[in-house]
């Protein structure tokens, strides 16, 4: 039964170890434990977060009553959104730009755009607060948005350009001998084509958004503080459970919006799989197999 | 042929309007976010402090000289070693683990992948937090260990450097698990096979055959743990208890509270050569694509 589902091409045995699946648990534990620590205590009637008493719901509700905490809450998702959103933008319309167009800096850009996923988080953020408190702009979310576009937006310029480079251009030639302008064939044929690239990079944008502490730490001002510097300042005070109520909605949060994403991506690579096959053509992987000796 | 030409030019002359549109903004955004943020940061650093907290002139090399304090030799010597240590146990622990995700039964992959994912989704900040609950004096596992009766009173695990090392580890394995696992998936199995059927041992294939075809993954992976655990100063602020100093609280320092721009910048640059010189040694095994 077990054999059935092996990848026949690398024909060797996974009967599995039990040594291995434990260890594998045990990463994963390591993984989850705190998560689920965090997730524990915001049930917890103990203000003290030490040991669990009885199981209350008290803490959903006063988290609504702390204005400071709900502030950096509702900061933090405005500067995911508009960050992604103008990531996403800029970034796909640069891809396919890059991808269509033949110019003297194309391979610089391609290039440059490495920087900001390179260079340390830490000197990012320290070149933002020079650069903003030099020309006197007071940090606030539209410091915090503009630096969570620079280091987002070269992830999803990356992954909507790989999407790019697996399909056929002929499909747009076709839409465009058949009487499509160009923007109707962007429109109608490209964007599909690459809706995909375009979700995940979205989603990697939006991780590394919400994610960020460093960035965010020297380009906050004080009225725009994220949830997570707030945990940074709270954590020496000792933090009260409903920071962990909070915390834990965000967990259900990320994660609904995680399945909902991959089940779309997974939706859409399925419709065009199907499309693609009928008519006969080969994925860039299969063809490099086909080719090779 | 003709036809197919004339398309093409027609197409080639009407459309630098359009390609600047496209790549304009992207290139805009990046020249005054990124390059001008950058090249000021290199220029502050030869400058020197002045009265108000910030830089100005004349043009010295104050900052670099700074850093020759052996104060900040001893910080950065800690740092290099402290961030080694997390990317050697990363590997160590990551390796076997990429290993096993690569081989599960292909029903599981995404989902294991997915797990391995999920955490990354989840604030680190929340999930060091989870940690300080966990590992403090008054936390779950050393009340546990008072409640079984196996210590008296509670061990110091946090606030110490070998819970920065924990801290670090912890957050970055993810980082060092997954382009590990993308060589792996890569490994052309008919080289093993051959290996094993010339009568290789199980040792000599892996040091022969596996390891150097999964070093790009494991290069990747060193670098995506290693670079990042550099600047990573709030776990030391958390979970160090910000008492032994390393490069990141050193730069945010000169930044936020010692007000010297000229050397925090000076060290950035020093990170950045640091990073470079990795990159450098990086692309002459593996692509930066599968740094993504």
């Amino acid at each position: 039964m077990r054999h059935n589902q092996m990848n026949k091409t690398t024909g060797k045995s996974r009967e599995f170890h039990p040594l291995a699946v434990g260890y594998a648990c045990l990463i994963y534990l390591f993984l989850f434990l705190p998560i689920f620590v965090v997730i524990l205590f915001s049930f917890n009637s103990s203000a003290r977060n030490i040991m669990f008493e009885h199981f209350t719901l008290e803490w959903y509700g006063r988290m609504f009553q702390n204005r400071q905490l709900m502030e950096a809450f509702w900061n933090t998702i405005l500067v995911a959104f508009a960050s992604t959103l103008i990531a996403v933008v800029i970034g796909t319309l640069c891809a396919v730009g890059l991808h269509k167009f033949e110019f003297k800096l194309k391979q610089t850009i391609n290039q440059a755009l490495y920087i900001p996923i390179v260079i340390p988080e830490l000197v990012f953020a320290i070149a933002m607060l020079v650069f903003f408190t030099s020309l006197n702009v007071e940090m606030s979310l539209f410091t915090l948005i503009v630096s969570h576009v620079t280091f987002s937006m070269p992830f999803v310029v990356i992954t909507v350009r790989a999407r790019i480079a697996g399909f056929d251009q002929s499909i747009e030639e076709a839409a465009r001998d058949l009487g499509a302008n160009e923007w109707h064939t962007f429109y109608r044929v490209t964007l599909p084509m690459i809706l995909p690239g375009v979700i995940s990079g979205g989603m990697l944008a939006l991780t590394i958004s919400l994610d960020d502490v460093v960035v965010s730490y020297f380009t906050a001002g004080l009225d725009s503080t994220t949830l997570p510097l707030k945990i940074l300042g709270m954590v020496k005070k000792g933090i009260s459970p409903d920071v962990n109520a909070l915390s834990t909605l965000m967990i259900i949060g990320t994660v609904g919006i995680l399945f909902l994403s991959t089940a779309i991506q997974n939706h859409l690579e399925r419709k065009q799989d199907s499309r693609t096959s009928s008519t006969g053509m080969s994925t860039p992987v299969q063809s490099r197999k086909a080719s090779a000796p | 042929m003709g036809h197919l030409f004339k398309e093409k030019k027609k197409r080639s002359g009407g459309s630098r309007l359009s390609c600047i549109a496209m790549i304009g903004p992207v290139v805009v955004w990046m020249l005054l976010f990124l390059l001008v943020p950058l090249l000021y940061v290199i220029c502050i650093s030869f400058l020197s402090k002045n009265s108000y907290g910030g830089a100005g002139l004349p043009v010295t090399l104050q900052g670099y000289l700074g850093m020759l304090q052996s104060e900040y030799g001893r910080i950065f010597l800690q740092s290099l070693w402290l961030s080694g240590k997390t990317t050697l146990i990363c590997l160590l622990f990551g390796y076997p683990f990429a290993w096993i995700i690569a081989h599960a039964p292909k029903k599981w992959k995404p989902f294991l992948l997915l797990l391995l994912m999920l955490p990354f989704w989840i604030n680190s900040m929340i999930r060091i937090y989870g940690w300080i609950t966990l590992l403090r004096s008054q936390g779950v596992v050393n009340q546990m260990l008072m409640a079984a009766g196996l210590i008296q009173k509670p061990l110091d695990i946090l606030y110490t450097d070998g819970a920065v090392l924990f801290g670090m580890v912890y957050d970055l394995l993810p980082f060092t698990v997954l382009p590990i696992y993308t060589s792996i998936e890569k490994l052309d199995h008919s080289l093993v096979e051959a290996a094993q059927d010339l009568g290789a041992g199980k040792w000599h294939v892996f040091t022969r055959v596996i390891l150097p075809q999964t070093m790009p993954g494991i290069f990747a992976g060193s670098i995506q743990t290693f670079i990042p655990s550099l600047g990573l100063f709030y776990i030391s602020d958390m979970m160090g208890g910000a008492k032994t100093m390393y490069i990141g609280n050193l730069i945010k320092n000169q930044f936020l509270s010692a007000r010297n721009w000229p050397l925090g910048a000076a060290l950035s640059i020093v990170l950045i050569l640091i990073t470079l010189m990795l990159m450098r040694l990086y692309t002459k095994v593996g692509s930066l694509d599968d740094m993504v």
